[in-house]
């Protein structure tokens, strides 16, 4: 989702127009477009008198920015230490089955993106996943499907 | 008679549950109308600490405990208040026979609770329950000290860095406030990165105010006004805590124009970290507040002396601030009472892994790590066989149980060739690799290496690559050796401390366990069964599968029937020229234009 120009010009006003707040700009809007459109890193770099080539450096080097749309769900697949001796890969073979998608992916229909973090930091429930600010510990592959059987119905249903 | 119900709203218990049962509650009072002679108040409160039998929930001032609460659980325990407790959701002995208060479970009766103090005792959404527990006193205090005699009192008490290297705070406030360079700036790093940690959340969540009102006493000892909270942005909550509490103390004259009409003033500000593991390094995260990428700084001068735009700054993490108030409200020589020679006060511990009681432990320093793991832990989960313990996040190292009654604490770790870190505490059984483990923990760092000096970079590289060749049954008995030297290499030459303790996962490994490095070089084995060339680890499809595919193209067809025909440009789906990037950014001059 691209913001409308007035719209984008009101977060960045948020904001004085100085360097330090690159970081805080660019996860605005990627908490309002679920990713950072080219169009948007060209305006904040303009907006912060930052140079574009400093800021494309921001964005790639923190791992939380996407320059891809993802998908309505945000599924981030927990890989810390505890969850993967608990064998998340299997976890991640579960999603692969159902959704097609390996980490890093999202499905054409813009539906689901399948991530992996460093750690969520929930630890004692490992392995644990979470859909957009959802939290599902404790994960068996039944539970997976479980869940994402759901929110299948809950698509269907809205239509 | 006044019962507080404190429901655990932990990351862990949330995940459980554990907000139904806070609203069942709520919605039961209203409704049922039980016990009219019982004021009854319910507090969402920060981490209980025993995740693993989530969700939590405490009665007080009675002090039963119950675990594994339902929703449906809330009217049999409302009704109870007057009565004897619930026995069903009590915690159960192994030999039988139920108890009532946490501290008779064999999980917290040794712990010993300092930096926690507050955590799931009050609602941290609450200055006045903050407050009724003696909250914000160390700081009326501080306020009649010179700023000479506070860094003296840090001093005294022994407090050292909790983030894991240890650094006296004492010494490091005294040589910022040294310098006549203003202004000067306080930094919180809450960007608790290391992967199985959890203890700086379980604080910012659970005792905002404990740790702001540390920061500011730190900012009137060093002389700084103006100060940064650096958070992780996926700790949601720990944000949402945070700021409400600057809010609230800001309105409580504890922290902005002139604190508690002091005339001395203190500015803070959440900055929200992007998500990069280097960036918990003091300098990457100055780099990185200052709005640069997060690479750490070659290290001319500390950041006690130019730190923050060149300015004096202090760079403590959440639980060295949080031990302060602590230490200035009821004396140094009481906190130094306990711990180590060298090592005072408590540590916080996220206990994870292959453990039965996982969760939040609190220990005083020099506790062995047998009793973290067996005695408060519950040994090891299904039976199986303890193998390793990490400490210390990816750049700790893995200990066998031959050292397991060493004591932990900043320094005894380290001549092992671990070290105590920041606190996480991964116990592994016998199904676990320890090559697996190493190339885990060194292909985590490479991802996260900023790439800024050659050696971290390319030696996690050709690290990451040569154990995967090891796992992969492709090994050759050289390759421990080329392995030796790059650990070596990036022992001396990295830049930062990502670097130079890069090596500990797989020296402390190659240590401890050589015979599996042994065996999945000649053998072509791996005992635990985890590289594949062991023991059968294919996953079985044991639920109908068939069903959920159906289901699922049926929704996607039902979502997106007529319109996955026709892109929202016009362009016809399925047949796409530029992948997806470009294929949005054309939608987006349709929006535009």
């Amino acid at each position: 989702m691209i913001l409308k120009e007035d719209k984008l010009s009101k977060l960045l006003q948020k904001y004085p127009q100085e360097r330090r707040h690159t970081l805080a700009v660019f996860q605005d809007i990627q908490h309002e477009c679920g990713f950072l459109p080219k169009e948007h890193i060209i305006e904040a770099a303009r907006y912060l008198k930052t140079p574009l080539a400093q800021a494309y450096a921001m964005v790639t080097f923190y791992r939380s920015f996407s320059l891809l749309p993802r998908g309505k769900y945000v599924i981030k697949v927990c890989d810390g230490t505890a969850c993967h001796i608990k064998n998340v890969q299997g976890r991640l073979d579960c999603l692969k089955r159902v959704l097609g998608l390996d980490p890093g992916e999202t499905d054409k229909d813009g539906l689901f993106t399948v991530e992996t973090v460093s750690c969520l930091g929930a630890c004692a429930i490992s392995p644990v996943m979470q859909i957009n600010e959802e939290y599902y510990g404790n994960l068996t592959e039944e539970k997976i499907y479980e869940i994402l059987a759901d929110l299948y119905r809950k698509e269907m249903r809205k239509l | 008679m006044k019962k507080t119900i404190l429901v655990c709203c932990g990351p862990g218990c949330i995940a459980y549950g554990g907000l139904d049962v806070a609203a069942s509650f709520r919605e039961k009072i209203a409704s049922l109308n039980v016990n009219a002679t019982v004021e009854t108040v319910i507090k969402q409160s920060g981490c209980h600490g025993f995740c693993s039998r989530g969700p939590l929930v405490r009665i007080m001032p009675d002090d039963i405990s119950y675990y594994r609460v339902k929703p449906k659980d809330t009217e049999e325990i409302l009704h109870s208040l007057d009565k004897d407790p619930v026995e069903r959701l009590l915690f159960h002995n192994v030999g039988g026979g139920s108890v009532k208060s946490q501290r008779e479970t064999p999980f917290y009766a040794s712990q010993m609770k300092l930096a926690l103090r507050n955590v799931g005792e009050i609602d941290p959404g609450s200055i006045s329950d903050y407050k009724a527990r003696g909250g914000y006193e160390a700081l009326r205090k501080a306020l009649t000290m010179e700023p000479e005699d506070i860094i003296a009192e840090i001093e005294k008490s022994g407090l050292r860095g909790r983030g894991g290297a240890g650094f006296p705070t004492g010494l490091k406030w005294r040589i910022a406030a040294g310098y006549d360079n203003f202004p000067k700036y306080v930094i919180m790093n809450g960007d608790e990165g290391d992967p199985g940690a959890f203890m700086d959340r379980a604080l910012m969540e659970g005792d905002p105010h404990g740790i702001l009102e540390g920061i500011i006493i730190c900012a009137l000892a060093i002389g700084a006004t103006e100060g940064y909270l650096y958070i992780r942005d996926e700790y949601t909550l720990s944000l949402e805590s945070m700021k409400e509490a600057l809010a609230d103390a800001e309105k409580g004259g504890f922290l902005g124009e002139s604190i508690l009409g002091s005339g001395r003033s203190l500015r803070l500000n959440v900055v929200r970290g992007g998500g990069a593991f280097v960036c918990g390094e003091s300098s990457a995260m100055i780099e990185s507040i200052e709005g640069s990428v997060g690479e750490p700084r070659a290290i001319l001068a500390y950041p006690t002396e130019q730190g923050l735009w060149d300015k004096p700054t202090v760079i403590n993490n959440v639980e060295t601030f949080i031990n302060v108030p602590l230490i200035i409200r009821d004396g140094s020589a009481k906190f130094a009472a306990t711990g180590t020679k060298t090592s005072k006060g408590t540590k916080v511990f996220s206990l994870a892994g292959k453990v039965r009681n996982s969760g939040l432990v609190e220990a005083p320093m020099g506790m062995t790590m047998r009793k973290i793991i067996f005695d408060i832990g519950g040994g090891v989960v299904g039976n199986r066989k303890f193998k390793a313990v990490q400490t210390g996040g990816p750049s700790g190292g893995a200990l066998p149980e031959s050292l397991l009654d060493l004591p932990i604490d900043f320094d005894t770790l380290v001549r092992y060739g671990s070290m105590m870190g920041s606190g996480g505490m991964i116990v592994m059984d016998d199904w676990t690799c320890m090559v697996a483990v190493a190339k885990y923990n060194i292909e985590f760092l490479a991802k996260e290496s900023c790439g800024a000096c050659v050696p971290c970079r390319e030696g996690l590289r050709a690290l990451s690559i040569l154990l995967t060749r090891i796992c992969d049954g492709e090994g050759e008995v050289r390759d421990l050796e080329i392995i030796r030297s790059i650990c070596e290499l990036l022992r001396q030459t990295s830049r930062c401390g990502l670097g130079k303790t890069a090596a500990n996962p797989v020296l402390s490994t190659l240590k401890y366990f050589p015979e599996e490095y042994e065996e999945h070089i000649r053998e072509k084995h791996c005992r635990a069964g985890v590289c594949g060339m062991g023991r059968n680890t294919e996953v079985k499809d044991d639920v109908d599968l068939a069903d959920i595919a159906a289901m699922a193209r049926a929704a996607r067809k039902a979502t997106f029937g007529e319109t996955r025909e026709k892109g929202p440009d016009g362009s016809v789906g399925g047949k796409k020229e530029n992948g997806t990037h470009n294929n949005k950014s054309t939608n987006s001059t349709g929006a535009e234009s």
